[in-house]
């Protein structure tokens, strides 16, 4: 999902370290009596991006959008908007909107009445806040509903309007507390992406709290993975997905095989790791002091099925029985039985209507994984 | 074969389901007692109003009387309304009733919601606590609070030792027997009535509804005269009827706090009742605060209750 490049917005701003960033919070903490909910956060957020905040419920995602909004006053740390610092700065007079996951409907108002209320604040004259009302109700292609009270619409379209609210002041940063989150599942894949162009169409800085990484994947330029209320990552959705830095970043996002094991010997940009499981594993990169431990991650669809005459690759290898199989349409997985008794996964894409060689239940299958894809986690 | 169902296997049939039974006879107990306790003695005052004086027992002329073998004659007399509006008396006891009862609403209103917002904005541990000590009142005897207040509100009583001890006034006020006495025993008595009906309507508010008006830059009185307020008005409109009504025909609280300075109707009433026996013209006197009180509140449930539920 690229960002706001045509309008010659930076592409990847966080790689330039000259880059002054939209939001930055600076060792954020807060606690609500004797439970931190949120402990020391570092972030930069650009100006244009489309930024998650992902975790569990619990993780102090909600917790540090409310502290954006103003909602909540920080314990410790600084949140800086454009530059200014936020603290004592009431909600009325942040530069921020953000999307309630209740919605919060105005219920004696309608939809029109809802869209109109900030822009009356600002004191606008009638016809523009009019005016302004309609674009928005277009924009998210609810024009026919403006008369309409909130108990009078679907969940879909209660919010479009909560969403058309939050954007009709044309704030520099959206905040949006799980905008799909009581959608159903159809509903929400369409909603994503217009989301993602409503986004880049208005140009504006979204920051998007969400327990669902496909959600986190498919709309943002970057992710911030949350856990007990600190970040474990932050990166792009495919930073995360293909280099997670954590066993709790492998395991949340996506599925992940961990092996774990001690550093044998290092090379020259790569390192050979010797496993109770898999024998010896090759991963590039070097740097690690031999008999460190360190665990290593492969996704389920990076690693592939040895044909019988294929010659041992000395590897990232081994042998196991099939113990389940989850055909999920576009591909299968495979449970595998190591002998060491722990179970792998492997993931092969269902490409044809008839697969050459079929996988059936307690075969045995040898497997390999090139060392590019075996991910040394750090934590 | 089945035999025919005559006209009457319907109602029969649903009268008997055992379902159907229990669910006539529970709705028969409130139409009863509404038919009983109500309808029925309201009916007797309308007669009565309809009636004239007499020394007799019962003190009126009968409605319906046999003439001669004949002839059934209907008498109504309109005397008695008549003499509400010709009689000074009457015309200004209305007047200053509805005065005083609407003053005591708006200072009702005033102090209650005040009351209200305060107790739902309160910690949930202490909600309660305050919750009962409104309703703890209810647990005297209204008659006995209203004397209570005699001791409170007299020459030597406890405001006026107090005001003179600390020196702020060197004459004790003459606050009993006066509008003063009437207006702060209404609005101490009823209230309770305005509170309990507002704080059940902040108590639904979502309080995110109030962030998000803060988000959208609303200061927060703004956010509190276009969020907090309109959806707390089905407790305002309640609370207000609550204490208007009751308080436009109170009798104990003029009658023990008041004086001649504020006649109110529910006191003219009882002196025409007890003290001339003229239990016509009393009856004329309820039926007509009743059409006064009654009328403008079922135009309002009609109306103003209707422009209220579209706006929810």
């Amino acid at each position: 999902m690229a960002i706001g490049v045509a309008s010659g917005l930076q592409d990847k701003p966080w790689t330039d370290p000259s880059a002054r960033p939209y939001v930055r919070i600076e060792g954020l903490s807060k606690s609500f009596g004797d439970v931190a909910a949120v402990t020391g956060v570092d972030l930069d957020i650009f100006r244009g991006e489309f930024f998650a905040l992902l975790g569990a419920s619990g993780c102090g995602k909600t917790t540090l959008l409310r502290m954006l909004a103003g909602f909540e006053e920080p314990s410790s740390g600084k949140i800086y908007i454009d530059g200014v610092d936020m603290a004592g700065i009431p909600p009325h007079r942040r530069p921020v909107n953000m999307m309630f996951q209740s919605y919060a409907l105005f219920p004696h108002m309608t939809v029109a009445q809802n869209v109109a209320f900030g822009l009356q604040q600002e004191r606008l004259p009638r016809r523009e806040v009019a005016d302004r009302v309609r674009q928005m109700l277009d924009l998210v292609q609810i024009g026919g509903l403006a008369r309409r009270k909130p108990d009078q619409l679907s969940g879909g379209q209660r919010q479009r309007v909560a969403l058309a609210r939050s954007l009709a002041k044309r704030p520099k940063l959206v905040l949006l507390d799980e905008p799909l989150g009581a959608l159903d599942r159809k509903l929400r894949e369409q909603t994503q992406f217009e989301l993602v162009n409503i986004q880049e169409k208005l140009e504006t800085t979204f920051v998007v709290v969400t327990h669902d990484q496909e959600e986190a994947m498919t709309m943002a330029s970057r992710i911030c993975v949350m856990n007990a209320g600190m970040v474990e990552q932050v990166g792009t959705p495919h930073e995360i997905y293909e280099y997670p830095i954590s066993r709790f970043v492998a395991d949340f996002i996506g599925d992940a095989n961990l092996f774990d094991g001690v550093v044998d010997a290092t090379g020259t940009g790569s390192t050979r790791i010797s496993s109770a499981d898999v024998g010896d594993i090759v991963v590039e990169g070097g740097g690690a002091a031999a008999g460190a431990p360190v665990t290593v991650m492969v996704r389920p669809e990076k690693i592939q099925v040895l044909a019988p005459e294929a010659p041992d690759p000395g590897f990232n290898t081994g042998e196991g029985i099939v113990r389940e199989i989850a055909y999920l349409g576009g591909m299968s997985v495979y449970h595998l039985e190591l002998p060491s008794g722990k179970r792998i996964q492997l993931a092969r894409a269902n490409l044809m209507h008839t697969a050459e060689t079929p996988i059936g239940w307690d075969d045995r299958v040898r497997f390999h994984w090139h060392p590019a894809n075996g991910v040394p986690l750090l934590a | 074969m089945t035999s025919p169902r005559k006209p009457l296997d319907g109602f029969r049939d649903r009268l008997c389901r055992p379902a159907g039974l229990g669910r006539t006879v529970a709705l028969l107990i409130p139409y009863g007692w509404l038919l009983l306790f109500f309808a029925l003695p309201l009916l007797i005052v309308l007669k009565i109003s309809f009636s004239e004086s007499l020394l007799a027992i019962p003190p009126y002329s009968p409605l319906v009387e046999w003439v001669d073998d004949a002839t059934l004659q209907i008498r109504l007399s309109l005397a008695n309304f008549q003499q509400l509006l010709q009689d000074d008396l009457y015309v200004v006891a209305y007047l200053n009733s509805i005065k005083v009862a609407a003053v005591s609403t708006a200072v009702c209103l005033l102090l209650g919601y005040g009351m209200a917002y305060g107790i739902a904005r309160s910690a949930a541990r202490w909600r309660y606590l305050l919750l009962m000590l409104i309703v703890i009142p209810f647990w005297t005897s209204f008659l006995i609070r209203v004397y209570a207040m005699i001791g409170f509100l007299k020459d030597n009583g406890l405001v006026n030792n107090l005001l003179l001890g600390l020196g702020v006034i060197d004459q004790p006020l003459a606050i009993m027997h006066t509008a003063w006495a009437v207006y702060i025993g209404i609005v101490y008595s009823y209230l309770p009535f305005m509170v309990l009906p507002i704080y059940a309507a902040l108590d639904r508010l979502d309080p995110s509804l109030l962030e998000a008006a803060g988000d959208l830059g609303a200061r927060p009185w703004k956010a509190f005269l276009r969020v907090t307020l309109p959806l707390s008005m089905r407790g305002v409109i309640a609370g207000s009827l609550l204490v208007f009504i009751p308080a436009v025909g109170e009798f104990v609280i003029p009658e023990l706090l008041g004086g001649l300075g504020t006649p109110m109707i529910g006191r003219v009433l009882w002196s025409d009742f007890f003290a001339n026996r003229d239990w016509p013209v009393a009856s004329a006197v309820a039926v007509a605060m009743l059409v006064l009180l009654v009328v403008p509140v079922m135009l309002f449930d009609r109306y103003g209750a209707r422009s209220l539920r579209e706006r929810r």
